[in-house]
């Protein structure tokens, strides 16, 4: 179980995060939503150890994140893999560097076992064994993304967290990450924490969601609730409303 | 006024903050040096990305430097009949200053903004932060070992640097204006003593180190997209040309 608790969080005096308070349960997919520029990957950040919090607490099973060091911060991060927003791939390795990297790097195990497992990365991701050789720059924007998914999958996560996982992305492979989401997490049953302005996209993989807005969760729920939720605030963001204080 | 005031005190505070940023940034490289896991592969690929691919660059500069320094001298060592005393005053000016500064400067502005750029570029696609979560630490990995990278490097590519130079001098002193063979190598030898190499050894590890820690600083720590990776490349091609200049200013006050 993950839990945030009242986490505040300033940049140059502009408070970002002012005091979330979230549950993550165990083994299920947490989607927060809220418009672009809002926090939702700054939150993320602080839950995958990248930024500290001004104040609160981030517990993962039982233990603040954000005061742990040296070994046991390596412990928590050996735990989780993250699939960021632009992929994050090493434009200096080929694929199969890319995807193999996080065992060659955390792992003993020989060569042979890592191109298996490589291997089998790239078929449960769709992607073609030619694709291997090639390089992050050679390939498409939906070919980046499941490239950057197997190389989190790779890792066996128990901690799964996905930055905006198909911002950019056409329709069907919009639709092709998602299902790779689902199905991953079907074979695997990672926790996950998902930050997306995807609607209604999300309401199909998630089994929680939590709205951000104005640097606080202003709703949190299944997405059947999220969905008639009478928040107006929510709805207008469901329903994509056109928001007349930025437009 | 007082704007004026509040502005330098401003620049002065921040200037003395990126210094301190920078000690603790390479005391934070090299000490990972000494930390599993050991990466010997990382290390040689820098050494060929920093020095390997700079030694053309290297020789055309190192050749003409030499041949020009021959050039000047030959012209004005005739006014007072000592045309021998060439080879000396060549190698003399690339050992101690030519050769680890214009080094320097070349380094800088070849493999020291494509340090800055490429981890830019890490920093702003999210390669760092990638490496970071998956248990591995971006400055151990990517930094340390171009800052050793530019440590081996520099003091040989100045090496070369100083033999081109040399030859070029050569080329135009000997074969071009005449000055004897012998009398070139003998100046050279009678001259140049351990004090004046090692000089030049040392000034050029501290470039080196200066060169890839201002290059590998300014790179991790890139703001606002590709306009700052540009940014920062443009700065770590200045301040370092300044500080290996400005260090090389230090350094022959105590050799001298």
């Amino acid at each position: 179980m993950i839990k945030i608790v009242n986490l505040v969080k300033s940049f140059n005096g502009q408070v970002v995060l002012d005091g979330i308070n979230l549950e993550l349960p165990t083994g299920k997919i947490t989607v927060v939503i809220g418009k672009s520029g809002v926090g939702k990957s700054v939150l993320l950040k602080h839950i995958v150890g990248l930024l500290h919090p001004d104040s609160g607490q981030i517990l993962v099973d039982g233990q603040d994140i954000a005061y742990l060091r040296g070994a046991s911060l390596r412990a928590f991060k050996l735990r989780l893999a993250v699939l960021f927003q632009g992929g994050a791939l090493f434009d200096s390795l080929s694929v199969y560097e890319n995807i193999a990297f996080p065992l060659r790097e955390k792992t003993r195990l020989p060569e042979r076992e890592i191109a298996q497992r490589v291997r089998e990365r790239l078929t449960q991701m769709n992607l073609a064994p030619e694709v291997e050789t090639k390089f992050p720059d050679e390939l498409s924007g939906g070919m980046k993304k499941r490239v950057a998914l197997a190389r989190a999958m790779i890792q066996e996560p128990e901690i799964m967290f996905f930055d905006e996982p198909v911002t950019g992305l056409d329709p069907p492979m919009t639709n092709t990450v998602f299902h790779l989401i689902t199905k991953t997490h079907q074979a695997s049953g990672y926790t996950a924490l998902m930050v997306s302005h995807d609607i209604p996209e999300v309401f199909s993989v998630a089994h929680q969601v939590a709205m951000l807005h104005q640097g606080r969760i202003i709703a949190a729920g299944t997405p059947e609730e999220i969905q008639s939720h009478s928040d107006p605030m929510v709805q207008s963001f469901i329903r994509g409303e056109v928001d007349f204080l930025e437009a | 006024m007082v704007k004026i005031f509040r502005h330098l005190g401003q620049r002065t505070l921040n200037m003395i903050q990126e210094a301190g940023g920078m000690v603790i940034f390479l005391l934070e490289g090299l000490g990972l040096a000494f930390a599993p896991p050991f990466r010997p592969r990382r290390l040689l690929q820098e050494i060929y990305k920093i020095g390997g691919k700079s030694t053309l660059i290297i020789l055309l500069t190192a050749a003409f430097t030499g041949m020009v320094l021959a050039l000047q001298g030959y012209y004005t060592l005739r006014k007072y009949g000592s045309e021998g005393a060439l080879g000396a005053a060549v190698a003399l000016s690339l050992i101690r200053e030519m050769g680890p500064v214009l080094t320097g400067i070349m380094v800088s502005a070849r493999a020291g903004s494509a340090v800055t750029a490429e981890i830019g570029i890490m920093r702003i696609t999210e390669q760092l932060d990638a490496l970071d979560t998956m248990a591995v630490n971006p400055v151990q990995y990517v930094v340390m070992p171009k800052l050793l990278a530019g440590l081996l490097a520099v003091p040989l590519l100045t090496a070369i640097f100083d033999v081109v130079g040399i030859l070029g001098g050569y080329l135009v002193g000997v074969v071009l204006l005449g000055v004897s063979s012998g009398s070139y190598f003998a100046s050279m030898k009678q001259s140049v003593v351990a004090l004046d190499i090692n000089g030049g050894i040392v000034k050029s590890l501290v470039f080196g180190l200066t060169i890839i820690l201002v290059a590998c600083y300014k790179g991790y720590y890139t703001e606002h997209g590709a306009e700052g990776v540009s940014k920062a490349t443009n700065q770590t091609v200045v301040l370092s040309a300044v500080l290996v200049l400005a260090w090389d200013y230090i350094l022959t006050s105590f050799f001298m």
